[in-house]
């Protein structure tokens, strides 16, 4: 249901204009009144949010290469062609990754794992991802522990030429990995595992949740159109 | 009551497809409501013959039967009915518990018996408060303790009301409070229990019979007491008891 709702309003907001900007403001605070909403933090959601950095670094990089009409910023020569496409990606993937975090915070993995199953994800990826929820821990633990025996015994990763070590270590933590995987599966087996895993039967998404759900990508679509019709 | 043995193994023998021979010839008859331990060194077969007690490798040479039903692991609904006759605990409960949480790892098993709702339910609080963890349910099983995972490992099995209950080392890694707690449970409990283990100690306290398996064969089956007390067989076979402890 929320997954369905922070879709919708992924692709309402890209389907956008850059150049209506008033509409993105509107976004921005549709976004964050969602998040006071949900109670979570403005830091958090802020800071969770960093992690788009490394995508629109190119993009902030694209107005200073390109073709077309020139202006002067200060010292800064720009393409207004390319500021607006850098504007449009940057400012779009904020949203998208505001309304991700939002969604990952107020939901918790599990619900979410329950969601894709209901919107008919195949079986077997919602298994895969729910297998990776459970022993992501088991395996973070284990690097740990093969960690604390590296150094223990006078190992200190400085630089390239430990790398050597370092890789060793990842491919014994993938054999354990894999070899536990088997030891899984036998366990599975021995329960009479047959290929589905038994969920809760959880109630469908009523009709008020629908309305709650969609207020957020319905009310970014009506300022689309008022933007389209006033602009 | 039928005069069925729980587990009958007759003639079994197995070798691993790279020809490392690991079974030759094991004959073994567990009656009803039996505690037995498994005893024998690193390597002696111990975990093979635990994979065929429920199917998992399938029996190359000799049967094993279980209630008086010899498994053909050809034959999907047989075992599927001795799956759920024989539960296996293994010794890493991590290998064992795989759901999000405690509550959907124990309803795992009855749901593949093909139970649903309300009675899915009551095999899994019963299972729980049969391991007194009843209150965990709903928690992620990398929260618990070690010793609490064992017991949550414990229930998973238990919740398909097993004839037998094959436990492999249960008391590895355990702390002596979580010993006690688990042979508390394990002997309140009513099924015909074998229990794979080189902790001699842990299992003359719980099973009153035990055989020692060494080289792929049966070399000892009495009374846990006498076998302890006779060091020459258990130093044949790699088996010790703990320094300062005597029968």
């Amino acid at each position: 249901m929320k997954i369905i709702a922070v879709l919708a309003f992924i692709v309402v907001s890209v389907a956008t204009p850059i150049t209506r900007w008033q509409a993105f403001i509107a976004y921005f605070a549709a976004i964050i009144a969602v998040s006071l909403i949900a109670k979570i933090p403005t830091l958090t959601l802020f800071t969770r949010a960093l992690i788009e950095i490394p995508f629109i670094f190119f993009a902030i990089l694209m107005p200073f290469f390109g073709t077309g009409e020139r202006f002067e910023v200060g010292p800064l020569n720009l393409y207004r062609e390319s500021l607006l496409a850098a504007a449009g990606i940057v400012v779009k993937g904020t949203l998208g990754v505001l309304s991700a975090v939002v969604l990952s915070t107020s939901t918790t993995a599990r619900e979410l794992l329950r969601g894709l199953e209901k919107l008919h994800l195949p079986k077997l990826m919602v298994q895969i991802a729910a297998f990776m929820l459970r022993y992501v821990n088991v395996i973070n633990d284990e690097m740990e522990r093969m960690k604390v025996a590296r150094e223990s015994r006078g190992f200190i990763a400085t630089g390239i030429k430990d790398w050597k070590v370092i890789a060793t270590a990842a491919s014994a933590l993938f054999i354990r990995s894999y070899e536990r995987g088997e030891r899984v599966h036998l366990a599975m087996l021995s329960r009479g595992y047959t290929g589905v895993l038994p969920h809760d039967v959880s109630e469908g998404a009523t009709l008020r949740t629908w309305a709650q759900g969609l207020a957020l990508p319905i009310f970014a679509a009506l300022i689309l159109l008022i933007t389209t019709v006033i602009g | 009551m039928t005069t069925q043995p729980s587990l009958l193994i007759e003639e079994l023998a197995f070798a691993y497809p790279d020809g490392n021979q690991a079974l030759f010839g094991v004959n073994l008859r567990i009656e009803r409501g039996e505690r037995v331990a498994l005893l024998g060194p690193n390597g002696a077969g111990k975990t093979t013959l635990v994979m065929h007690m429920n199917g998992i490798h399938p029996a190359e040479h000799g049967k094993v039967s279980v209630a008086g039903e010899v498994i053909d692991t050809t034959d999907k609904d047989l075992l599927r009915r001795i799956r759920g006759k024989v539960g296996v605990v293994f010794q890493d409960p991590d290998d064992q518990l795989f759901m999000p949480t405690v509550g959907e790892d124990v309803a795992f098993g009855p749901y593949n018996m093909g139970i649903r709702g309300a009675e899915l339910d009551k095999a899994v609080d019963d299972a729980l408060a049969l391991v007194h963890m009843s209150e965990f349910k709903d928690r992620p099983p990398h929260h618990l303790s070690f010793g609490q995972r064992r017991r949550v490992a414990v229930a998973t099995v238990l919740a398909m009301k097993p004839e037998i209950l094959v436990l492999d080392e249960p008391s590895s890694n355990l702390d002596p409070a979580g010993r006690r707690e688990l042979a508390e449970i394990l002997r309140s409990l009513d099924v015909t229990i074998v229990m794979v283990t080189h902790d001699l100690p842990y299992a003359f306290e719980l099973c009153e019979r035990a055989v020692i398996l060494s080289g792929g064969v049966i070399v000892a089956d009495g009374k846990t007491g006498d076998i302890l007390k006779d060091q020459a067989l258990l130093a044949q076979h790699r088996l010790e008891l703990p320094v300062g402890f005597s029968l």
